[in-house]
């Protein structure tokens, strides 16, 4: 028999667990989706495929191949292997927004170093995108900030909304739905990032969307999706920036200098 | 437990508490001492200053005693040069460091953290094997704080591992399994599922369970720094890590197997050993490996009568720690086409088993049938010394000198045993700072070769030029040319590589023995000696002019003055192989008489007509000679199959037979016959330097001819009668050397 300590003990642990498993705005699909959770886009290994295989013959644009070149010179020529990342940046926006893996053998053959030493890099960023990604990839930021002003709810509307699982590309290859670590906005919780590879890496943007709300988020897809651009920054009409709602209440006047400094005397 | 005895002298709560209870569990130190280490260090007593045993042999030499410092391990005062970790005080000190991605041989990485110690004065323990010491710094290895850190560490690593230690073939030689002896609760408070991690397809060699994988990344460092491939790396991040090559990717390297050992726990292990034995049922056999002529120490780890498999042994001046694919794996060829009795050749053209008797007789029959002349003995490229010299013994006493060795070629040097030996040394390659690789693919011919020549270039940038067919390196190097054309515009100054072996000060030539079987292989080496001759490569202190040799028996059969021309099989009417399976044998007569001695039923037996069986290089003691003249010898792990016998002692009785017997009845009487041909052979581990002046060496008139070079070793993974015979060789060759 167990004393009766301890069974009080077991029952408030199973309350406290119920608690937890029934939190009202979760619903099936979205814990579903939580049991998969993962920060990249893909796998950390490499499958064939047709759109992405080591045999694809993959260049750098003739203007990004300028680019390169600026990039290079910022290294000395011993160490090219340097501008990996900027490299890898200015595939992914010439390539709509991911890597295949004869990119990175690409640049790899550019900075004269062995390919895996650039497949490290490629899947220890998250940023970078080693399968397709959406002509808009919209990372909704998931570190504790946003999370606790909501940002499984963002997620889930837009998820919804689109129909698709998270780093799932829609069917008209516009949208794509990712995670991210803070993007410190955490004062205009909770945010998302579109990254816009629609116009390959001259158009590219990479714009910040804070103080959204499940509505605001969809009306804002919609909008990317008629082609009209959405303002930028925060969403809530009475703030600007991130200063307060209904304008500053502090740091009104000029600062007063510091009380027990001559700053003549300096 | 000397934690807790420390413990129990400090804490007179705790010594209270032990000698009530009898507690026997394992003490978790959250105590108040963890709060208060200057009291709980005070409280230590006197240190001994005894002195103590570096651990694992480990010594400095200080060069510069102005750069030195002193440290103190436990209170223990260590001097060591500037620029040393306070884990190599410690081992100085005689303290043995939990480590698990620190590897000697490997750059240092800093990424398992059980190295951590408590220093004095540091906020926080320090990673031993990362940290530089610094003047009078105060090393505590054995502290509350250092041991709380190495157990937290030691939870954190536990927390992903599979803990399926009963099917894992590393288990009883795991690091991991070991320290978590010392450092590991017996209970978990991890409730979380376990990581998982996809197994990754390295060939035929290395099996993966990359679940159980620390990332320690030694492997990834170990391809890239000491096996020159870069297949493997670090992917993903955090919790995600995992050890691949990204890529549907083979590890093609020749050294591919030494992973298997330096991977602290059992996400790499051996392929063709899986399942196959615990490491504790194995008795280890140290020997010398006969598969090139590198001459690399393992351990042959046997059970019963069966080799299970083979591990390498340390040696600095050959091999350091590392061994070849070949080496490690030839293994299974020792079990499979073995020939077991002596067979004579029937009329209708199968061999019929006989008793020994019968087939020594009818062997004495016929030697003596022939003319003395046409009496050829030829040594095969897996020979003992002490079988050739009985071989040429008995031959001489027959009346025949037409004794040879596969692969020496036509008329070879042995007079001057600088002229076929690898005179800098292999260790001592890593003081050259130009190569000049001549004929010779040291990636497939001598891979330990290759890996020194690798380290060198790595730590030193030295150049590499090669002269000969295209072939595959694992460092930057320069083709010049492709056959002896290259060689006399160097000779001549005509070359662009000529400025650069002058301004060197420390060239090297390698000369493969590829070569040795050219018609003009006499003009090739007075060419190569003119080059090092205008180059300054040999100047005291430094002998730059090296030939590598391709066969465990070359360099100890020429000492030896197996020296015939493989002209003579011409007119041969009765041809001894002794293990000769690559000897060119178109040219022999079809009415002569073939005997062939060996341990395996490969290319030599299709021409026998009497069959002798020999033990392998694992069944007997014998003396091998490496490419640097280093003599080592042969330990028997595994009883002989069969009626087989080993070599010396058949030629011997074969003598007996014959009427001419040889003078020797033991291996020491055939040693002690040795000492006096070639006394090197017996000075086991040392060089000896050539007593003939190179001046004496006569001058060669030959024409060179302009045929390009070729490449000797065909296939790395089959090169002798073992290793065609073994099953993961040729699984190696099929799906390695896929083009």
């Amino acid at each position: 028999m167990f004393s009766p300590t301890s069974r009080l003990a077991a029952k408030r642990l199973h309350g406290i667990r119920r608690m937890f498993l029934q939190s009202p705005s979760v619903s099936a699909a979205a814990a579903a989706a939580e049991t998969s959770r993962s920060y990249s886009t893909a796998l950390n290994y490499h499958i064939d495929s047709p759109d992405n295989n080591p045999n694809m013959k993959w260049e750098f644009s003739a203007n990004n191949l300028e680019k390169v070149k600026e990039i290079l010179s910022h290294y000395p020529s011993n160490y090219k292997q340097s501008g990996v990342i900027p490299l890898l940046d200015l595939a992914q926006q010439q390539h709509g927004g991911w890597l295949p893996v004869s990119a990175m053998n690409e640049i790899a053959r550019i900075i004269e170093v062995a390919p895996i030493r650039v497949y490290e890099v490629a899947t220890f960023y998250s940023m970078f995108n080693r399968t397709k990604v959406g002509k808009y990839h919209l990372l909704v930021c998931g570190t504790t900030p946003c999370m606790i002003s909501g940002s499984r709810d963002i997620e889930n509307a837009l998820l919804k909304h689109l129909g698709v699982k998270r780093n799932e590309v829609t069917k008209d290859g516009l949208f794509s739905i990712g995670e991210m670590e803070c993007m410190g906005c955490c004062v205009n919780a909770p945010m998302i990032a579109i990254a816009d590879y629609s116009n390959g890496s001259e158009g590219y943007s990479y714009n910040y969307y804070e103080d959204v709300t499940p509505k605001r988020v969809i009306e804002i897809v919609e909008m990317l999706r008629k082609g009209q651009s959405p303002p930028v920054g925060t969403q809530n009409p009475n703030r600007t920036r991130g200063g307060p709602e209904g304008g500053n209440t502090t740091l009104l006047g000029e600062p007063k200098p510091p009380p027990c400094r001559d700053l003549d005397a300096c | 437990m000397s934690f807790l005895r420390a413990l129990r002298r400090v804490h007179p709560l705790i010594r209270a508490n032990f000698s009530n209870s009898r507690v026997t569990s394992r003490w978790i130190s959250s105590t108040p001492d963890l709060h208060n280490p200057e009291a709980a260090a005070a409280a230590v007593p006197e240190p001994e200053f005894r002195p103590r045993t570096p651990v694992g042999g480990a010594r400095i030499e200080i060069q510069n005693p102005d750069d030195s410092v002193e440290v103190f391990v436990d209170g223990y005062p260590v001097k060591l040069p500037k620029g040393m970790t306070v884990m190599q005080a410690c081992e100085l000190a005689g303290v043995d460091i939990p480590r698990f991605c620190y590897h000697s041989r490997l750059s240092i990485a800093g990424n398992c953290r059980m190295c951590l110690v408590e220093v004095e004065k540091s906020p926080k323990p320090v990673a031993s094997c990362a940290m530089p010491v610094a003047p009078g710094m105060k090393i505590k290895t054995d502290t509350p704080i250092a041991k709380k850190a190495r157990e937290g560490v030691m939870e954190f690593l536990l927390m992903n591992h599979p803990l399926d230690c009963p099917i894992c073939d590393q288990g009883g030689e795991c690091d991991l399994q070991d320290q978590s002896m010392v450092f590991g609760s017996d209970r978990g408070r991890f409730t979380e599922m376990k990581r998982s991690v996809v197994d990754k397809n390295l060939g035929p060699l290395v099996k993966t369970v990359m679940t159980r994988c620390i990332q320690c990344t030694r492997c990834v460092r170990f391809a890239s720094e000491v096996a020159g491939v870069q297949d493997l790396g670090m992917l993903g991040r955090g919790s995600g890590e995992e050890i691949g090559t990204y890529v549907e990717k083979l590890m093609t390297s020749e050294l591919s197997g030494n992973v298997i050992d330096i991977c602290p726990v059992g996400a790499l292990t051996s392929k063709p050993f899986a399942f196959k034995a615990r490491n504790w049922e194995l008795k280890g056999t140290e020997s010398i490996d006969v598969t090139d002529a590198v001459g690399s120490n393992i351990r042959i780890d046997s059970r019963g009568p069966e080799v299970m498999r083979i591990l390498p042994r340390l040696n600095e001046d050959i091999n350091e720690e590392w061994i070849s694919d070949k080496t490690r794996f030839c293994y299974d060829g020792l079990k499979r086409q073995r020939l077991n009795d002596p067979m004579i050749r029937d009329h209708d053209g199968k061999f019929k088993p006989v008793t020994w008797r019968d087939a020594l007789a009818i062997v004495a029959e016929v030697a003596h049938g022939v003319n003395p002349d046409e009496i050829v003995g030829i040594a095969g490229q897996l020979s003992d010394a002490e079988s050739m010299i009985a071989l040429k013994d008995f031959l001489n006493r027959m009346g025949s000198n037409n004794v040879m060795c596969e692969g020496n070629g036509l008329n070879p040097q042995a007079d001057i045993r600088s002229s076929f030996l690898l005179n800098s040394n292999i260790a001592g390659l890593e003081n050259a700072d130009l190569f000049l690789i001549v004929g010779s693919q040291p990636r497939v011919e001598a891979p330990l070769v290759n890996a020194r020549i690798q380290k060198t270039v790595r730590a030193t940038q030295a150049k590499v030029a090669y002269i000969g067919p295209p072939a595959n390196f694992n460092y930057d190097h320069e083709h010049i040319g492709t056959g002896p054309q290259t060689l006399l515009d160097i000779a001549e100054g005509r070359h662009p590589f000529c400025s650069a072996i002058l301004s060197a000060k420390k060239p090297a030539i390698i000369v493969g023995a590829g070569l040795f079987g050219r018609k003009d292989k006499d003009a090739i080496v007075a060419a190569v000696e003119t080059i090092s001759k205008l180059g300054g490569v040999t100047r005291p202190g430094w002998n730059g002019l090296n030939y590598l040799l391709l066969n465990a028996a070359q360099a100890s059969a020429l000492d030896l003055g197996l020296v015939s021309s493989p002209d003579v099989i011409r007119s041969a009417k009765f041809v001894y192989l002794m293990g000769a399976d690559d000897a060119n044998l178109d040219d022999l007569p079809k009415d002569a008489f073939v005997l062939y001695q060996g341990h395996h039923g490969d290319r030599g037996v299709y021409r026998a007509n009497v069959i002798f069986p020999s033990s392998a290089f694992s069944e007997k003691e014998g003396t091998y000679e490496n490419t640097e003249g280093c003599a080592q010898w042969t330990i028997p792990a595994v009883p002989t199959v069969g009626d087989s016998r080993d070599d010396w002692k058949i030629v011997r009785a074969l003598s007996e037979v014959a009427g001419v017997r040889l003078p020797y009845d033991s291996l020491m009487a055939v040693r002690a016959r040795l000492s006096r041909v070639a006394p090197n052979l017996l000075n086991v581990d040392a060089r000896e330097r050539s007593t003939i002046s190179e001046e004496l060496r006569p001058e060669f008139k030959q024409k060179l001819s302009m045929a390009p070079f070729g490449a000797a070793v065909e296939n790395f993974y089959m090169t002798d009668s073992i290793t065609r015979s073994s099953k993961i060789m040729a699984q190696c060759s099929s799906t390695l050397l896929k083009k």
